[in-house]
């Protein structure tokens, strides 16, 4: 069963042990600015917005590497090969949700690629806002509540929308 | 059908696996100009200082890639086109016959006419074979003269910096990265570089090279500013002119790259273009220009194949975007990052700690960006540019605190009810590539 990252702004309280989670697993220490997932805070409005990667179907930054350092595993996600990845950052200006980000202590990119099929951070929020589900329901479905979340908006049509037939998180 | 590519690098290489993608029956022949698997120029800087081997550049990294897409790759230049035969002819005497035909023949590094030029040790950096060429003659601590300090210049600069050598880079124009920053930031790297132990001439040209003193270094590169400067090595990258000298008497119209139609089809039937050979249409302005990136290559590859395979697939610009490492500052820019006329500005700097966020705003759409120091969440910026999103009241916010732009983003594309591909004139990135591209 493919599954995704579903994010349910509305229970995010800031706490950033996402952030923490994702430092830990995937860097071995605890720096948030080198966490793959980030929340964003809206200061005036109270408001806290986790946010990464969602896995696009046919991905800007795949196609943007220069050397082919960035696949797509057999569960659909974009996986950042560290042994290929020269370091040139095209992937972080081609990519337009801004989901890959430059490491320059490893002088590579850096991107949600879930943990391999056990995302750290949805085990360490503890209020649900970040959950790790069957992908049962369609790509776009599944997009329209994240986004709809996120932004509590109106319309759920963004960049990060998905065409009907393509995938968000690990789904396809 | 018979598809053939002329040249093997990203808009080629993408051009074929797209035509395999849709196209299972076709016969696919992939023409590269140099004797290597496809590679990556981009790469090029990367080998330089040793961070890869050469295998790192290749394109794709399988060496049956090739063979298992059935795509044939032979190596050879090209010497000419016949469109209304539908053949090119190979300098080796090989004469390819097409159904429909991409080029995708890049671009050539510009030889400035100095005397002195032609002696060893000049050198661009452009093919693995300069690269080779450069890695015997770039040793720790051997002077090297840099000429030109602008995009590609300057990622070569970092390569070179990263071997150790004594580096001068000569760069005509007032400020380094001319064509792709501002005086500001320009001036930033400038000053960087020179705290690294660079020297930065600007406002400065070669003029000529001569060979050294027999104890010396091996070359002595004249200035206008009336020095000279001892050289082991010179590297000229003083910019890049589209790769059509053989289209002479084609039939293929070319201006300063192969004019191309929104489908990416050429003035001669049957033939497309793709990458830095093509003036294809730059989002920004709608107007046709040479867009000499990676992506904007890839993307060409991609819209021309599915156009030759005969799935209508039309061109709607393509962003110009830069990012760049200079020897540890990382710098990008994107769209109309001279800002646009009748415009608004939005910028704060930090001089000291080599920070700075410039975005330009017409009406009330981000459409140009520049910064240094900052990497974070950088393709907010190409997102909202290239989508055309009305940032609506966060335009103002921005302009009094632009480093505000990830709120702005998060609230602008995943939550005002005003953006979004319901808006007119919206050129939406989905969650898939087709950059800059519409459906049918």
């Amino acid at each position: 069963m493919l599954k995704a990252l579903v994010i349910d702004a509305g229970k995010c309280t800031g706490c950033k042990q996402c952030e923490m989670a994702c430092s830990l697993e995937n860097e071995g220490e605890f720096n948030v600015a080198k966490s793959r997932i980030r929340v964003f805070d809206f200061h005036t409005e109270a408001r806290f917005v986790p946010y990464t990667c969602t896995q696009c179907a046919e991905a800007w930054c795949q196609q943007a590497c220069p050397v082919n350092a960035i696949t797509t595993d057999s569960m659909g996600v974009k996986v950042v090969h560290e042994n290929l990845c020269v370091g040139c950052k095209v992937c972080t200006i081609a990519c337009p949700f801004g989901t890959v980000n430059y490491n320059a202590s490893t002088g590579k990119v850096i991107k949600c690629d879930l943990c391999g099929g056990k995302p750290a951070c949805a085990d360490a929020c503890p209020t649900g806002a970040i959950t790790f589900q069957d992908a049962e329901q369609g790509g776009f479905d599944k997009m329209k509540i994240w986004a709809a979340q996120s932004g509590n908006a109106a319309t759920h049509e963004g960049p990060n929308t998905p065409k009907a037939s393509q995938a968000a998180g690990t789904g396809h | 059908m018979n598809y053939v590519i002329l040249g093997a690098g990203p808009a080629g290489v993408t051009a074929a696996e797209t035509l395999r993608s849709v196209d299972s029956q076709a016969s696919i022949t992939l023409v590269g100009g140099e004797p290597e698997p496809p590679y990556s120029r981009m790469a090029l800087p990367y080998l330089i200082y040793g961070k890869i081997d050469e295998g790192g550049t290749y394109l794709r990294q399988d060496p049956t890639h090739y063979d298992q897409q059935r795509i044939r790759y032979v190596t050879g230049r090209c010497g000419g086109v016949d469109s209304r035969a539908k053949e090119l002819y190979l300098s080796g005497g090989e004469v390819i016959a097409y159904d429909k035909m991409l080029i995708a023949t890049g671009a050539n590094p510009i030889m400035p006419p100095i005397p002195g030029a032609h002696l060893e040790g000049v050198e661009t950096c452009w093919t693995l074979e300069d690269a080779r060429h450069i890695l015997k003659l770039a040793e720790k601590g051997s002077p090297v003269v840099l000429v030109g300090a602008g995009f590609i210049g300057s990622i070569i600069l970092e390569a070179l910096y990263l071997r150790g050598c004594d580096i001068t880079v000569v760069e005509l124009a007032p400020r380094m990265v001319a064509r792709m920053m501002d005086e500001t930031a320009g001036g930033m790297l400038g000053r960087w570089c020179e705290a690294k132990g660079v020297r930065v001439l600007t406002n400065t040209r070669v003029t000529n090279i001569e060979s050294g003193p027999e104890s010396g270094p091996r070359l002595s590169v004249g200035l206008s500013n009336g020095q000279r400067a001892p050289a082991d090595l010179v590297v000229m990258a003083v910019g890049v002119r589209s790769n059509t000298g053989f289209l002479v008497g084609s039939g293929v119209k070319t201006n300063t790259g192969i004019t191309v139609d929104d489908y990416l089809h050429t003035t001669a039937p049957d033939i497309y273009a793709a990458g830095d050979c093509c003036e294809g249409v730059d989002l920004s302005t709608g107007k046709p220009d040479m867009l000499a990136i990676q992506p904007v290559a890839v993307e060409h590859g991609r819209i021309a194949a599915l156009n030759m395979a005969g799935h209508r697939h039309r061109h709607r610009g393509s962003l110009n975007m830069n990012v760049l490492d200079t020897i540890g500052l990382i710098s990008s820019s994107f769209g109309l990052w001279q800002g646009a006329q009748a415009g608004q500005t939005a910028k704060v700097v930090d001089e000291g700690g080599y920070k700075y966020m410039k975005l330009e705003f017409e009406g009330d759409k981000l459409v140009g960006a520049q910064c240094v120091g900052m990497t974070d969440h950088v393709g907010m910026l190409r997102g909202l540019i290239q989508t055309g999103f009305r940032m609506g009241g966060w335009k103002e916010k921005l302009l009094a605190a632009p480093e505000r732009l990830r709120e702005a983003y998060i609230s602008v594309a995943q939550g005002s009810p005003t953006a979004g591909p319901m808006s007119p004139h919206v050129n939406t990135p989905r969650a898939g590539f087709h950059g800059g591209a519409s459906g049918h």
